[in-house]
């Protein structure tokens, strides 16, 4: 199948890929030096339009290989349909997940503000309301610890919190 | 011959839809197989990316690439993703070696094929060369485990107290977002304090700690089907040289298929390189 290039053309191809994915490279890591301010001090690029840049050129790189070096041009359509159909799949796992890691982030950021809130108790309160107190305290400990739990990464600013928890 | 040829002809013509001898995708099952053996690693590799993605969305702060990946061979620091770069026109080069071997194939050139092939496998040892280097720069000298990560982020502006004896003396000032990196004295870490803009004294936090584990995972698997890659390489470069694929008469389809997986790896780094180094 792969017949419909001469082998002249296939060696222009290959020096085709190796500058054009050369040039590409350079120019995603130029962006992301220069975005950032590496290159020219205190010049700064929006973060989407690197980031929409860098995606792009990563995808056409990968269009590039698997079309010309895989030699998916030449195969037959059904095939092509056979394999690159499912990976549409992958889009619904990106928004899936990224969604889901959004949630988890408002989860930490929840836990945060409960520990917070029980360091901030002045103790003179707590000897105040000696009878009361306790009661509540342990709450939301109990509640503190439970979101802890489903903290998979275990950042280590809540385990700082817990520090500040214990002391009071 | 003549007889063969019209006895084929015969049966192809009452065959029916599903008695076989007919390739409606014009490609061996080798080569098919190998596109959907890819297919299904496509997926692999995009669960494991697609996890690191879900873990930084779902952390506050996260380890800046172009701090993090900044050293090269030779004591050099602060020069962001230069390494990462060499490390990726090895493996590209390695890429085009390969198509080469596979268009010497195509014309029945033995030694063509031996030739380009010997170029790829050593490409794909260089990148292997380099990526060692990389690990054991994290491991033993930056303590970066799947433990630990020492690649934190400030989230507020400050002042430190301290100094590591490396970059950071003490009175520097820093601002929230800006990357560090803990250090570890006689095996102990050694967070520096630090004094935030409305006075309180902290100690610097190590990062999260996903990070490491999700970076030698995801490279690591990486690297792994680069290692059997040049491991196949190898034993269909020497088979080619033994001339058992000149002998099949089909156009080294074997060097074609090996090539298949070795694009392949390259196009996942393309994507690694995107996730890890890049965004």
């Amino acid at each position: 199948m792969a017949g419909h290039l001469s082998y002249e053309e296939g060696k222009k191809v290959v020096v085709k890929g190796l500058i054009l994915l050369g040039i590409v490279t350079i120019a995603e890591v130029l962006v992301a030096l220069i975005g950032k301010g590496y290159i020219i001090p205190g010049f700064h690029m929006p973060v989407w339009l690197m980031y929409l840049f860098m995606i792009s050129m990563s995808l056409y790189k990968a269009y590039f290989i698997v079309y010309e070096f895989m030699h998916m041009k030449y195969e037959m359509p059904g095939m092509v349909k056979s394999v690159l159909v499912p990976t549409v799949l992958l889009i619904w796992a990106l928004i899936a997940f990224f969604t889901e890691g959004k949630s988890w982030k408002e989860w930490r950021a929840h836990t945060k503000d409960v520990a917070v809130n029980i360091s901030n108790i002045p103790v003179s309160k707590h000897a105040e309301h000696k009878e009361m107190a306790p009661v509540k305290h342990v709450e939301e400990a109990i509640h503190v610890e439970a979101a802890e739990a489903i903290d998979s990464t275990k950042l280590n600013h809540t385990e700082e919190h817990k520090v500040e928890v214990e002391k009071h | 011959m003549a007889d063969h040829a019209a006895h084929t002809h015969d049966s192809h013509d009452h065959a029916g839809l599903w008695d076989g001898a007919k390739e409606p995708f014009k490609a061996s099952y080798g080569k098919l197989m190998m596109w959907y053996f890819l297919l299904s690693d496509a997926f692999t590799f995009a669960g494991f990316l697609i996890a690191y993605g879900t873990l930084r969305f779902s952390s506050p702060s996260w380890p800046v690439p172009d701090f993090v990946f900044s050293s090269l061979p030779g004591d050099i620091h602060h020069k962001p993703l230069i390494f990462v770069t060499i490390m990726t026109f090895v493996l590209i080069a390695s890429s085009v070696t390969m198509v080469r071997a596979v268009q010497e194939g195509h014309r029945y050139n033995k030694k063509g094929v031996v030739f380009w092939m010997f170029l790829t496998i050593l490409g794909g040892l260089a990148f292997l060369g380099c990526q060692a280097w990389e690990w054991t720069t994290l491991i033993g000298k930056e303590h970066m485990t799947i433990h630990n990560n020492p690649f934190g982020s400030h989230i507020e502006n400050g002042v430190y107290l301290e100094g590591d004896g490396h970059d950071i003396k003490a009175g520097d000032s820093f601002v929230a977002g800006s990357s560090y990196m803990v250090h570890k004295h006689d095996g102990e870490w050694a967070p520096l304090k630090y004094k935030t803009e409305s006075g309180d004294i902290k100690e610097q936090q190590l990062g999260p700690k996903a990070f490491g584990a999700l970076f030698f995972f995801i490279t690591g698997f990486h690297g792994f089907h680069v290692f059997s890659g040049v491991v196949f390489l190898l034993i269909i470069m020497i088979n080619a040289w033994s001339g058992i694929y000149a002998k099949r008469a089909n156009k080294y389809e074997m060097v074609e298929k090996i090539g298949l997986y070795w694009h392949f790896v390259d196009l996942v780094w393309v994507f690694v390189f995107l996730v890890f180094y890049l965004l």
